[in-house]
């Protein structure tokens, strides 16, 4: 549809994955779904009616049974597969829908509707997340007879192979492990936020995805001309050809910008006075390590292992786990990898986790406190850990330290995992760096003591600041009030960096602080011997380390430190640095 | 969850959950494949609750956690070994 758009419609949403790109729309689920018409089947026919429902359940069977067939079995989501195909036929789901049909007389796309919205209801109110989350199941596998009963054409995504945006409602797990991903040019989805899955999956693919746009499979039609900003997260439906001209040129600008920063960042990042910093990247899966390659990460500061324990009922087995460290640690070798061991907690709650009902679950049992209570849990992990040690350069981090005594069980329990490997005759290295996540308020105060049983800290800002100032960050009333440049925060670091120091080990950062161009004048300042962050940030990151002078970031953290309010505390930064920043830096006007 | 209306012969077996993962989807599934095979209705009633055995969902609903104990009632003799059947996959924490 290229005819003379005279106005731009722009849809907002959250920029998942940089990048512009412009094409057209290829929706996966087409319309039609949701809007489900009601009419009365006569006595006569209602055996036939039950019939085409029977169909449609078998149609989907089937498509499922191909999907599982096909599914590479690294992809861990076979027995969700499983689940969804058991669903199907689940009385409460298949037998009621065909005893509404047979009482009630009504087509078997109403019946079915109302079947699912009962289901659905009886799950949302639960108070155990796990089951809660079995909402969505229902509704997943409800939508695959319902499209069809309806008979919507069904999308084969492993069949595109056109250059393509695709534009969905929210892509289930089995349809992220089907998408051709490489052949998209990028995508946007109607839910979803920044750390979901398929966000994950396009910034590893480089493409740019825009997610929550809560109502794009509603406003675009198949085909229509689209534009992904993903670098602001607009996505701009029927542009004009003054529009289309304007993002042309930011494309081009951007994936010049792109081909040299990251050309330059596989170089090493030193100051202007020749102080060398690592700049570390943020992973969650091992399909991450490439893109972090690519930006020129110098190792892995932070390489999340909850990914591997969600969306299933059973634990991950040793070897399981060993394999995939293997495969990150073998790559990035002799790049440090470090290992954080498993930290879940409330919003990442573990599908086989029971929960106990926590009011106040980031103050609960999470993290190290987990670990501890299920060593058994924590030794496979472990044990998995010391044995990919033995392919390259790995480091453990312990997530949550509170008090001391935790870090003295993990060792502990560290010891016993590697000498039951001894014991076992398998290969494994137990002479790697432990470090230890500062990230609650205690750790810090109590960090020249947690300083004698580790090699390094790593500062995870993100809950430090929520914890230090009290602020939940998912609350709109306070969300404000979440502030890095707090003056209470900054003093913090410093103390940290001190006792580091001090007692001569390392200390890196690896919250969103450290990925945030403005703060790293202020990092430096502070002492900080290696950032981690997002992969695609790094290159950015780099380049500021570069154009400035570490001899110079001490005075002015001296004047920081002066501050009372994080107000003046980010005008000091803007009237000394402000000029570099934006030189250094890829920062768009909004058109 | 059903509410019992008939009052037939039925036999019954009290057990915990032992697994740690509690009645969770997987587990569910397999008690449910068991069930499916009866000759009459079996039940899994937790409290005042009670589920349709042979039904996933029905039983998810239980929200059945580690240590949860439950009774297991069936509506014919017949269906005994299926009763004892699921009731020793329960005992045996399904293996995890």
């Amino acid at each position: 549809m290229m005819d003379a758009a005279t106005e731009d419609i722009i849809l907002k949403g959250i920029s998942a994955s940089p990048g512009v790109c412009i094409g057209k729309a290829y929706l996966v689920y087409r319309e039609g779904v949701d809007i489900v018409e009601k009419y009365q089947i006569e006595e006569k026919s209602r055996s036939n009616e039950i019939k085409r429902f029977k169909a449609a359940v078998k149609k989907a069977r089937d498509e499922l049974r191909k999907i599982v067939e096909r599914s590479p079995e690294e992809l861990q989501r076979a027995h969700i597969l499983e689940t969804h195909m058991a669903l199907l036929k689940d009385k409460m789901l298949y037998g009621s829908t065909i005893d509404v049909i047979k009482n009630e007389g009504v087509n078997a796309e109403w019946a079915l509707k109302q079947i699912v919205s009962n289901l659905r209801e009886i799950f949302q109110t639960m108070t155990d997340p796990y089951l809660k989350e079995r909402a969505g199941d229902v509704v997943q596998v409800a939508d695959s007879i319902m499209q069809n009963l309806v008979g919507a054409e069904r999308v084969n995504i492993a069949a595109i192979d056109k250059r393509v945006i695709l534009v969905a409602h929210d892509l289930s797990p089995a349809q992220t492990s089907q998408i051709n991903l490489e052949r998209v040019m990028g995508f946007i989805t109607d839910r979803g936020g920044k750390a979901s899955h398929t966000g994950i999956i396009a910034r590893s693919l480089e493409i740019p995805a825009v997610v929550g746009l809560k109502s794009a499979t509603l406003s675009i039609r198949n085909d229509d001309l689209i534009i992904v900003d993903g670098n602001t997260g607009n996505v701009i439906i029927h542009p004009t050809e003054d529009t289309l001209v304007q993002y042309e040129e930011r494309k081009i600008n951007y994936e010049e910008y792109k081909a040299v920063i990251t050309r330059e960042s596989q170089a090493p990042a030193e100051s202007a006075d020749g102080v060398r910093i690592a700049v570390m990247g943020n992973i969650e899966l091992p399909e991450e390590v490439f893109a972090l390659i690519n930006y020129g990460g110098d190792g892995i500061g932070l390489y999340r292992t909850e990914f591997q324990y969600f969306n299933r009922s059973d634990f991950p087995g040793e070897d399981e786990l060993f394999d995939k460290y293997r495969d990150v640690v073998e790559v990035m070798d002799p790049k440090p990898v470090t290992i954080r061991t498993l930290d879940i907690n409330g919003d990442k709650a573990l599908a086989n986790h029971i929960d106990s009902g926590e009011k106040n679950p980031a103050l609960g049992l999470r993290a190290i406190r987990y670990c501890l209570k299920k060593p058994d849990i924590f030794k496979d992990q472990l044990r998995a850990i010391l044995r990919a040690a033995a392919f390259g350069n790995v480091r453990i981090l312990f997530p949550m330290i509170s008090t001391y005594f935790e870090i003295c069980e993990a060792n502990r329990i560290l010891d016993e995992a590697a000498e039951s490997l001894e014991k076992e005759g398998l290969p494994y290295k137990r002479d790697i760096e432990i470090g230890a996540m500062i990230e609650v308020p205690s750790a810090v105060i109590m960090a020249d003591v947690i300083a004698e049983s580790v090699d390094f800290f790593s500062i995870g800002t993100n809950d430090l600041i929520q914890y230090s100032l009290a602020i939940d960050r998912g609350n709109e009333q306070v969300a404000h009030l979440y502030q890095p440049l707090d003056p209470a925060i900054i003093r913090m670091l410093k103390h940290v960096a001190d006792v580091a120091r001090e007692k001569a080990i390392k200390v890196f950062m690896c919250g969103e602080m450290a990925g945030t161009p403005h703060h790293i004048p202020l990092l430096l300042g502070i002492g900080m011997d290696e950032l981690s962050m997002n992969p695609q940030t790094i290159p950015d990151i780099k380049r500021v380390i570069r154009s400035l002078n570490v001899a110079d970031t001490h005075a002015f953290v001296n004047e920081v430190l002066k501050q009372t309010t994080a107000k003046s505390t980010f005008e000091l930064i803007k009237a000394t640095y402000g000029s570099i920043l934006a030189e250094q830096t890829y920062i768009e006007e909004e058109i | 969850m059903t509410n019992s209306t008939r009052s037939a012969p039925e036999l019954s077996r009290q057990v915990i959950i032992v697994n740690e993962l509690g009645l969770h989807a997987r587990s569910a599934a397999r008690i449910a494949e068991l069930a499916q095979n009866s000759k009459a209705a079996v039940w899994v009633k937790k409290g005042a609750e009670k589920a349709d055995a042979s039904s996933i969902l029905d039983i998810l609903t239980l929200a059945c956690g580690k240590g949860s104990k439950i009774t297991l009632i069936i509506k014919d003799k017949a269906d005994r070994q299926i009763l004892e059947d699921i009731a020793n996959l329960i005992e045996s924490g399904f293996g995890e």
